[in-house]
């Protein structure tokens, strides 16, 4: 089977940017969430549609985006 | 290919869709996701997991020699067999399976340039059939430490300035703002980083399609920091994946003679009793 549609796309949930991927293999969409600056695969997730697949990663990446606590670093 | 030092470590993917099925070249997929091989890979991959299969499991070791000699074999590569890997997030842990295979002696070991990301752009095959290849015989040399610095090293490095030292991680986690990419567990008890590391974070020697930039791209964002292959290198991350990246680019492409990878990181720095961290913004690249 062939990657189809495939499409990167950057958005920000929680004030931290994140790359969504999404590609059709077969009738299946896939994507995958990563936190753009470090890369670490957030979550994987799949949908009979592109929306339904992203739908799923976004809220995956939010709950655990949402643990990330953020700490005074000085100057 | 880009002028690079070694630009025989490098593949593309056209390449790899060409020799795929070649007896004589097996191409491997390590993924930080360990279950994007499942969903398809290169068709004739294999697929090896680092967090069980490219680590001692017991201690916190890479693969033991024994191990990888057993891995190699099974996966049905000899000593004189092309080893082509590829992975997600622009080969990071492909990085890190390269790097442990030249820590083992393998001669011809290669990185597809883009890795996964490249190959699913290009609306490549992907196929879900798992190989069986016929078992092979193995057998590893060394380990080549000289490839890898351990904590000790490091420590007088940093007390005798002889070593450069680069933090490939992001600037947030170099500063010491967060301890752990977003998203992920933190893993150590401080944040910040080796005193004197200069910040260049591994995603800067990539281009958006995930290959690696050209080599004199590369050398004008080391020498930027400082970075120029007069001193040796000691690159380090978290847990040593991101900084085997780094490692590769500065020992094969841009051809720096000396360059370790501290694969103890920050997962073992943060996490020391009495060791010097330096926090802040004060070393971060002005590009990052």
């Amino acid at each position: 089977m062939k990657v189809e549609e495939y499409r990167e796309r950057r958005i920000e949930i929680g004030g931290w940017p994140v790359n969504l991927t999404t590609y059709r293999l077969g009738e299946v969409f896939h994507c995958k969430a990563d936190n753009v600056s470090p890369g670490a695969a957030l979550a994987r997730t799949t949908g009979t549609t592109r929306e339904e697949a992203e739908m799923k990663a976004v809220e995956r990446a939010g709950e655990l985006l949402a643990r990330t606590r953020v700490h005074a670093a000085g100057s | 290919m880009a002028n690079y030092a070694h630009p025989e470590t490098l593949v593309s993917t056209d390449w790899v869709a060409q020799h795929a099925s070649d007896p004589n070249v097996r191409i491997v997929e390590v993924d930080v996701d360990t279950k994007a091989y499942d969903e398809g890979h290169v068709p004739g991959a294999i697929g090896w997991a680092w967090s069980s299969q490219l680590c001692d499991t017991v201690r916190r070791d890479i693969l033991p020699k024994e191990q990888l000699e057993e891995l190699l074999g099974s996966s049905g590569i000899s000593n004189d067999t092309t080893v082509v890997i590829y992975g997600d997030n622009n080969n990071w842990f492909a990085a890190w399976a390269l790097w442990q295979l030249k820590i083992y002696g393998h001669k011809d070991v290669r990185l597809m340039n883009g890795g996964r990301k490249k190959w699913l752009a290009e609306g490549r095959e992907l196929s879900t059939e798992i190989p069986k290849p016929a078992a092979a015989r193995y057998h590893a040399s060394g380990p080549d430490n000289s490839l890898r610095a351990f904590l000790p090293q490091v420590q007088d490095a940093l007390e005798a300035g002889t070593y450069a030292f680069v933090d490939v991680r992001s600037p947030q986690e170099f500063t010491g703002e967060i301890l752990a990419p977003p998203g992920l567990p933190e893993t150590c008890q401080r944040g910040g980083h080796i005193p004197a590391a200069r910040n260049i974070p591994w995603g800067k020697a990539c281009n958006d399609d995930g290959t690696f930039k050209s080599a004199d791209e590369l050398q004008a964002l080391y020498a930027s920091e400082g970075v120029d292959g007069t001193k040796p290198v000691i690159a380090y991350c978290r847990i040593g994946e991101r900084s085997s990246h780094t490692w590769f680019a500065l020992k094969y492409l841009l051809g720096f003679n000396k360059v370790v990878n501290y694969d103890g990181s920050w997962t073992e720095w943060g996490n020391l009793v009495g060791a010097p961290v330096e926090k802040g913004k004060a070393a971060v690249s002005a590009k990052a």
